[in-house]
């Protein structure tokens, strides 16, 4: 049974990859169609076949060897899951439409037949969609740690003068981290003054004001002072029409407009030098 | 596209929630400005549905009315209501130990508000914007 479908795949290659490209182009939803090349597409096609007929040939080992490789590729170009499942489904009709065309399956041995598509395709299935997700999960984790690293470091730029510069969204995991290294680096920096440069973050909401509102309470608390700098003017405007009282905070709108400020607060300040020459 | 939605189910959800509305009032042809108050608004209203009712739905959809277009906000939950919706529109009430801005702030960034909530059905709340 295995074998003559085996057979028949391998005879009938081209066939089925060409068949099977153009079914699959047509359901292809929008999101896909736009995220993938044709190039692409072909390649991850061709390389989706030799999977299924691999599977066939090699040995166990080497198919799941190939089988991570795959997934891993999918999961790179961006292939949405639902669309992997689709492929096989697929596949698995266009070999089963191709055979009985060729009378290679009839009427008498139609069952079991059915039953030898489901033997292999099942394990097969659940094989990739296994490797699929644990891929993803992977990458979710990796992602989790990138912006994990990405977040809140308190810079010393001058003495008694340090910078915090604050990218993408706020939420409360980070909100916590922040307060956190700002209190250490306070500390261990010995700052007198320190900037909270706000540049990167997308929008000032309520909860975000009050992290911040917050952390330049404890800040005072341990006696230094907290700036708020990069303010953009959307974000004024948005943060006066939403009634937050940042008053215990100084303000700039530039990180330079803070520098210049802080410098000032701890009596200094930057001259040019004549050079001779 | 004249209408999406996000299911508010965890905190990233509020950033989805804010990214989608934001790139629609951004394809209505909204401003700067404009993007970042509905933008802000969205979050207060996504960030109330994580807070209080644990989940919940943000809709945004295009409308139209005496040749004008805009938008509108629909925050939907099945949470426990709000218990004294007068306290809870004035400015510096809290029950999370906030700062109280959220639901009053919302109504100042926006242009029309309208809020409907019984404690123990849930809370719905509409608000739109209008291009000028």
């Amino acid at each position: 049974m295995d074998k003559k479908i085996a057979n028949y795949i391998k005879t009938h290659k081209e066939l089925i990859l060409s068949r099977w490209k153009s079914e699959m182009k047509e359901q292809g939803d929008e999101r896909f169609v736009r995220v993938v090349s044709n190039r692409v597409f072909d390649g991850a096609s061709q390389q989706f076949i030799d999977l299924i007929v691999s599977n066939l040939m090699e040995s166990n080992e080497e198919f799941s060897q190939r089988l991570h490789k795959f997934a891993e590729n999918v999961v790179h170009i961006g292939w949405p899951l639902n669309f992997v499942t689709q492929g096989i489904r697929k596949f698995n009709e266009i070999i089963f439409h191709g055979m009985s065309e060729e009378g290679v399956v009839t009427r008498e041995n139609y069952m079991e037949f059915t039953e030898g598509f489901d033997k292999w395709f099942g394990p097969m299935n659940d094989e990739i969609l296994s490797t699929y997700t644990s891929t993803w999960e992977r990458t979710v984790t990796l992602q989790k740690i990138a912006l994990k690293e990405l977040s809140a470091q308190l810079i010393p730029v001058f003495e008694g003068i340090s910078v915090m510069p604050l990218i993408g969204t706020i939420d409360t995991e980070r909100a916590k981290q922040i307060m956190e290294n700002l209190l250490h680096g306070v500390v261990k920096h010995r700052s007198e003054v320190v900037l909270i440069d706000i540049t990167g973050v997308p929008i000032i909401d309520t909860m975000i004001a009050h992290h911040l509102i917050q952390a330049a309470e404890s800040v005072r608390l341990v006696g230094a002072k907290c700036m708020l700098v990069g303010i953009r003017p959307e974000i004024a405007q948005t943060i006066v029409t939403l009634g937050i009282n940042l008053d215990s905070l100084i303000t700039k709108n530039t990180l330079q407009a803070g520098i210049e400020a802080a410098l000032e607060m701890t009596n200094r300040k930057i001259v040019g030098v004549e050079v001779e020459s | 596209m004249t209408r999406s939605f996000v299911n508010i189910i965890n905190e990233w959800d509020i950033v989805a929630a804010r990214q989608l509305c934001r790139e629609f009032a951004k394809e209505l042809g909204f401003g700067i400005v404009d993007q970042a108050r509905i933008t802000t608004a969205v979050s207060e209203l996504a960030r109330n549905i994580f807070l209080y009712a644990n989940q919940g739905i943000i809709i945004v959809e295009k409308i139209e009315k005496d040749g004008s277009v805009g938008l509108i906000i629909i925050a939907e939950d099945h949470g426990p209501g709000i218990g004294n919706l007068a306290k809870a529109m004035e400015d510096g009430y809290s029950t999370s130990g906030g700062l109280g801005a959220g639901l009053p702030g919302v109504k100042r960034l926006m242009d029309d508000f309208s809020i409907d909530s019984e404690v123990g059905k849930g809370t719905v709340i509409k608000t739109a914007k209008w291009l000028r």
